[in-house]
């Protein structure tokens, strides 16, 4: 039962990544990429009608991770207390960015809110980034069950953990290029022309540099964890999300070459919950590693809720779940196409 | 008082107040803009349509602001509550669990068709979106009172080993008869601060002699809702849940009162300071028995005074809670005065003419914000000094990991964003108000954005469109 709830955490984790994680690649280009007005009011329009909804499978994501396992959501969110309190302002500002902007439209209004916007995705995206890193790497628990982490420390990757260290803002930077081409591919999908092509041209240039991360990335992860790799010697089968990452890669520059921005955006997707997949299959059962003793991780035996609970939670899981998809599906549908300027809009 | 503690409850205390201001207003002005559209409907009247646009435009700023402070409410569970969290969250995960999973994603996905769909959606259709829209609205706000419910009456719960609860009857969570009292009060609260907002626009334009026939609509409706929940709101949902404190918390009951001492035929206080120190009552105020009769339906009934508790089971805040209590009552008292005047002279049909109630209207707008606070401060400083009542003290269970310094630089931090988003959301809507909702100078307004759409015609599309270089 455990294993099921780690399963539906993690998927709704990377159900957010995807869906949200384009509005923030999408905010990431929202400046530099954009030449008129115009151009920055479709990339607005492209994303206004579904970032909300987005945004919600954090909180889904967060309310079930509460109620599977409390005492990693009570360990993990106090102990990560600064990081996640500025993810906060951030959501709070990149939210009122899209929201607000268009209210007015005085120049000194809207130019605002378009950096406050564009500035809070760029800082999510690597804020995310360094947390999934921080997870991967590990934080200095202590046999209570709890820990605190401060901001940075010595950068270094040992016991005495800050939030940042090399291998944290390499996570963080990974994350960042991920998501950028995620969005730019998304924009690329939802837009015409010139904004069309430039942020194809975007997400061309920026593929190599993803394309090394990725391969720096798995070398640190190994070189710092090399305990990330004992479940793959057991399943050997785990090696197919590796082989799938990168199959993700090339089926996006195919797309890319091809210009068929569908079939590239789709790919960033897959190797978004790649990555995300492969972490969770090798981190498993532990679901926050301690840095300091490896007998004191938090795994999902000693953290889950009680068992009655968990049973009578799959229930309304499942249905609140089928009712989700519902609702996406229509609203997508809603809101498929091209992103026009005529109407009504962002 | 330890410092980390007080920080903490500070922090919580402010961020939730803050946020609360927005969400009441979303439940309370859903379903009223649901009798508008339907109003719209049956009648075949574009002037309803235009008047619930209007409010979803308030609707949709008031949502915004909503979100982004709702978000921090649950985060602070885990950052600042984090002992709490690992002793009860796996009961009250249940019910916040439920609210992600069956309230926010209804919500989210059918507020920007409710928003943005009006032209792509048949005027039913749309007209289910604002339904899906109140419903969303009123299921989290009744999964967030189930936990508030729980905390207050825990059920359904056994101890497990390693000290925390875990679930052991879902439907006693759900069924929580604290939930439901507690539930249709605080509804009828929210749909009050709805009811007043919208008379109160309404009064405005009528005082101002302009958009007329909109101010009639507002106030018409502002003050039937008005009249039916500001009743409701006393009798039975208020005596409900003051009967369920009087049963499960007598000492809470006792410090609403700041009843000191026990006695027969114990008085009401209307007005007065509690003067703990010295266990009494400064400068009373008071109808005799009448406390004894509210409480126990009998004039004579003995009421426990604090006298019958331990000092440590004294809810910290006589004071507060005592000043809390009786704001909320006497504001409820207020609200149903001006409501009931209000709606005999719409029945005589001279409401619109006389502008005395139309100003006691007007000025009316934030006391149902204050009453609603008020009954929360009541709620959650009545608790104390419990946090899960007689199961967990509050002292037990903030995130002891997060010193006092990084508590106050983040409730800094708070203060600081929420003023601005303070400052922006009274800006966007007087301008809305000013406004007004009459679409006939739309182009005038043109290119509105996603939450204050308004519906375009060719012709003010191209008057438009020299505007459109945002």
């Amino acid at each position: 039962m455990e294993t099921v709830w780690f399963m539906i955490v993690a998927v709704m984790v990377a159900a957010y990544v995807v869906l949200d994680g384009f509005d923030l690649g999408a905010g990431v280009i929202y400046l530099a990429a954009t030449k008129t007005a115009d151009e920055r009011r479709r990339i607005m329009r492209a994303i206004g009608p579904v970032w909300d909804g987005n945004e919600v499978w954090l909180l889904a994501a967060g309310g079930t991770l509460y109620f599977a396992f409390p005492l990693l959501y009570a360990s993990s969110f106090s102990g990560f207390y600064l990081p996640l309190m500025m993810v906060l302002w951030l959501l709070m500002l990149r939210g009122i960015g899209i929201e607000l902007r268009s209210h007015m439209h005085n120049p000194v209004w809207v130019g605002f809110f378009d950096v406050i916007f564009s500035v809070s995705s760029v800082l999510l995206c690597i804020f995310f980034g360094a947390a999934l890193g921080n997870v991967v790497r590990g934080v200095p628990l202590r046999p209570d069950q709890y820990f605190f982490e401060p901001l940075w420390t010595n950068f270094r990757v040992g016991t005495d953990n800050g939030i940042l260290d090399w291998y944290t803002v390499l996570t963080g930077v990974i994350a960042l290029v991920t998501l950028t081409t995620h969005g730019s591919l998304y924009v690329a999908v939802k837009t015409e022309d010139e904004l069309n092509g430039r942020a194809r041209r975007v997400a061309q240039w920026l593929w190599p540099v993803q394309l090394l991360l990725t391969v720096a990335g798995l070398i640190a992860t190994v070189a710092i964890r090399p305990g990330v790799l004992d479940n793959y010697k057991h399943h050997a089968g785990g090696f197919a999300i590796p082989v799938l990452v990168f199959g993700a890669l090339a089926v996006m520059m195919h797309g890319m070459i091809k210009r068929t921005d569908k079939m590239a955006f789709v790919a960033s997707g897959v190797y978004i919950v790649g990555m995300l997949v492969g972490a969770a299959f090798a981190l498993y059962p532990v679901v926050l590693p301690a840095s300091t003793d490896p007998t004191l991780n938090l795994t999902i035996y000693n953290t889950a809720a009680g068992a009655h609970g968990l049973t009578v939670g799959l229930v309304w899981w499942s249905l609140g779940m089928v009712l989700a998809l519902g609702y996406f599906f229509f609203l997508f549908r809603m809101f498929r196409g091209k992103v026009r300027l005529e109407g009504e809009g962002y | 008082m330890d410092s980390a503690l007080l920080i903490h409850r500070l922090h919580f205390a402010f961020t939730v107040t803050f946020h609360y201001l927005f969400p009441q207003l979303t439940m309370g002005l859903a379903p009223l803009i649901v009798v508008l559209k339907t109003l719209g409907l049956r009648r075949n009247d574009e002037k309803y349509n235009q008047a619930a646009r209007f409010w979803a435009r308030i609707f949709g700023i008031n949502f915004v602001l909503g979100v982004v402070t709702g978000i921090p409410m649950e985060f602070q569970f885990g950052t600042n509550w984090s002992h709490f969290s690992r002793f009860a969250g796996g009961v009250i995960g249940q019910t916040l669990g439920m609210e992600g999973m069956f309230a926010f994603f209804l919500e989210s996905a059918f507020l920007g068709l409710f928003l943005y769909g009006e032209k792509r959606l048949s005027p039913r259709a749309h007209w289910w979106s604002a339904v899906a829209v109140f419903l969303g609205s009123w299921l989290s706000g009744f999964f967030i009172v189930a936990t508030d419910a729980w905390m207050q009456h825990p059920v359904g719960y056994i101890k497990a080993a390693d000290g925390s609860v875990q679930l052991s009857s879902f439907w006693a969570l759900v069924l929580n008869p604290w939930a439901w009292w507690q539930y249709a009060h605080n509804m009828s609260g929210a749909v009050i601060t709805g009811a007043f907002v919208m008379a109160s626009v309404g009064a405005f334009y009528l005082l101002w002699g302009k958009f007329v026939e909109f101010g009639r609509i507002f106030v018409r409706t502002g003050v039937a809702a008005g009249l039916i929940f500001s009743v409701l709101q006393l009798f039975p949902t208020g005596d409900g849940q003051g009967r369920l404190i009087a049963q499960n918390q007598p000492v809470t009951l006792a410090a609403m009162e700041a009843l000191f001492a026990t006695q027969p035929g114990a008085p009401l206080v209307l007005v007065g300071q509690p003067n703990v120190d010295e266990k009494k009552i400064d400068n009373p105020l008071i109808i005799p028995n009448a406390l004894s009769f509210l409480t126990y339906r009998a004039w004579t009934a003995e009421v426990k005074g604090l006298n019958e508790f331990p000092q440590d089971q004294w809810p910290t805040s006589i004071a507060l809670l005592y000043y809390s209590y009786h704001i909320m009552v006497g504001l409820g008292t207020v609200f149903i005065a001006i409501m009931v005047v209000a709606a005999f002279l719409l029945w005589r049909g001279k409401l619109f003419e006389s502008r005395w109630i139309l100003w006691a209207l007007l000025l009316a707008l934030p006391f149902p914000y204050i009453a609603n606070t008020a009954g929360w401060i009541t709620a959650e400083i009545g608790r104390q000094p419990w946090l899960v009542y007689s199961l967990m003290r509050t002292a037990d269970g903030y995130s002891k990991t997060v010193s006092a310094g990084n508590g106050m630089f983040t409730l800094l931090g708070f203060m600081g964003m929420y003023t601005v988003l303070a400052i922006l959301f009274l800006f966007l809507v007087r301008r809305e108000i000013e406004h007004g909702p009459e679409e006939g100078q739309a182009a005038e307004r043109l290119p509105k954005g996603s939450l204050t759409r308004v519906e375009l015609e060719p012709a003010a599309l191209a008057g438009a469109s020299h505007r459109r270089e945002d």
